[in-house]
């Protein structure tokens, strides 16, 4: 059955963090989890386009660098290796630089369809239960989003069962938690489809899946080893949490 | 590797600004161009309309404006020479392929222009993607938000937030530098500055306020 979802997130980015997002200074898992919390929340998307607008203003002031000599005509003959001028077609071939997405068609409005931002992270699949969700600890399942990369970034797909509780745990780096499907909660707040918790240095907490489903978040961080520091204390027993 | 702090910094710091007071780090430079400039936004963002339609003409006047900047943003970033050049390149070639993506009511072509060249430099130089929301993929909800030309045309818009940047506090332009042009996110910028992360934080915030308010339009 589609229930559409009714509500908007009420946990955002920091301006802090969309301003790192809009500038391309996030590492590739962190600016994943901003993308899908943008893909549910209207004003984020409208604060995006103010840190954008400010990227481009700052464009803008930079003194010109000079060009090389043949610059234009050197870039005017590789246009005239394309075909046809831009339409459709052209755009989706310059959005495959960034790896093929595929086409956008929305699925059930369950609450399971993946965001689009996700799409390319986990080929063929299209609706959450249909990951290939690994057993990590009790309650806890798994799929890894992406191979960490020389910059550091992290992403990971949790599963956690209800009222499974996280080890409670301090940030050094940053951590970004966004919520796919169910609910946790933590000293913060409540968090839903969509909400994203932003955890750093100041931060430290204790997060619990709290609704009668399984709650689904991406998990995000740009420092590997304290990750990986996490997931091994995920692999504790949970024993007295 | 990164370009020097010294260079990064140099806006915020250049003793040429100690004079008059407080130091206008993006203070526009007082450059004979300003009164014609006055239109440049929208002269901008009617040829990237026009290189939609295959208007070469109009590719050459926006290649003019935005390579030498693009490269300029490539070299800020630490790129060697003939890498900027060729991204400066790329990046032209993107908007050429991508021009009908362009919907003038939503940004400006710096802003846009801007998009392409920071995807492109993150995928050159960490080998990354930039993950981003198309805008037929918000989940639910329309967004009935006034669109951007209701609210401030172009022009103004740019004028306005060029106003923004030169009011930033000099600390406020340090950050907002470092997070464009350093490729630093909050908690490295906090770490080279060695000053608390809640600062670096809220020193963005502040930032961030002033264009938000530049960008509004309450004045109307």
């Amino acid at each position: 059955m589609t229930v559409p979802q009714a509500f908007l997130p009420n946990h955002h980015p920091s301006d802090a963090l969309l301003v790192a997002y809009g500038a391309g200074s996030l590492a590739e898992g962190l600016s994943l989890a901003v993308a899908v919390h943008l893909a549910h929340c209207p004003d984020c998307r409208a604060a995006l386009a103010e840190v954008e607008a400010l990227g481009g203003a700052l464009l803008e002031e930079l003194p010109p660098a000079p060009l090389e000599t043949l610059s234009l005509s050197a870039t005017l003959a590789r246009l005239d290796l394309e075909e046809a001028p831009a339409n459709p077609c052209k755009a989706g071939r310059a959005g495959a630089l960034w790896g093929s997405r595929r086409p956008s068609r929305p699925g059930p409005r369950d609450g399971t369809a993946l965001p689009a931002p996700l799409r390319p992270y986990v080929p063929r699949a299209t609706e959450l239960d249909r990951l290939a969700w690994q057993r990590l600890a009790p309650g806890v399942r798994r799929v890894e989003l992406m191979p960490r990369s020389a910059a550091g970034g992290a992403a990971q797909l949790l599963r956690i069962a209800p009222g499974t509780a996280l080890p409670h745990h301090g940030h050094g780096g940053l951590e970004l938690t966004v919520v796919l499907s169910g609910h946790f909660a933590d000293e913060l707040g409540r968090y839903g489809p969509g909400d994203l918790a932003e955890a750093d240095g100041d931060t430290d907490h204790q997060p619990i899946a709290d609704s009668h489903r399984d709650c689904i978040c991406l998990i995000a961080t740009d420092a590997p080893l304290r990750f990986t520091g996490l997931m091994g204390r995920l692999m504790q027993p949970f024993i007295g949490l | 590797m990164i370009a020097p702090l010294a260079s990064l910094l140099s806006h915020a710091t250049g003793p040429d600004q100690t004079r008059t007071g407080p130091a206008r780090p993006f203070a526009a430079q007082p450059s004979p161009a300003r009164s014609p400039d006055d239109a440049l936004a929208a002269r901008l963002s009617d040829d990237l309309v026009a290189v939609a339609s295959g208007d070469r003409a109009a590719f050459a006047r926006l290649f003019g404006h935005f390579a030498p900047r693009v490269k300029a943003y490539m070299l800020k970033l630490g790129m060697p020479a003939q890498r900027a050049e060729d991204l400066a390149q790329d990046t032209m070639l993107s908007v050429w392929r991508k021009a009908s993506l362009y919907d003038p009511a939503k940004a400006e072509a710096a802003t846009w222009v801007f998009t392409i060249a920071r995807n492109l430099r993150i995928d050159a130089l960490r080998r990354e993607r930039h993950p981003e929301v198309s805008d037929d993929e918000l989940l639910e909800h329309e967004d009935d938000r006034p669109r951007a030309d209701e609210l401030l045309d172009g022009d103004r818009r740019a004028r306005r937030l060029r106003g923004a940047l030169a009011e930033l506090t000099p600390e406020q332009a340090e950050v907002v530098q470092l997070s464009f042009f350093a490729d630093l996110a909050h908690p490295a910028i906090a770490e080279r500055l060695d000053v608390p992360l809640g600062t670096v934080k809220s020193r963005l915030r502040l930032a961030m306020v002033k264009i938000r308010k530049a960008l509004g339009d309450d004045d109307r």
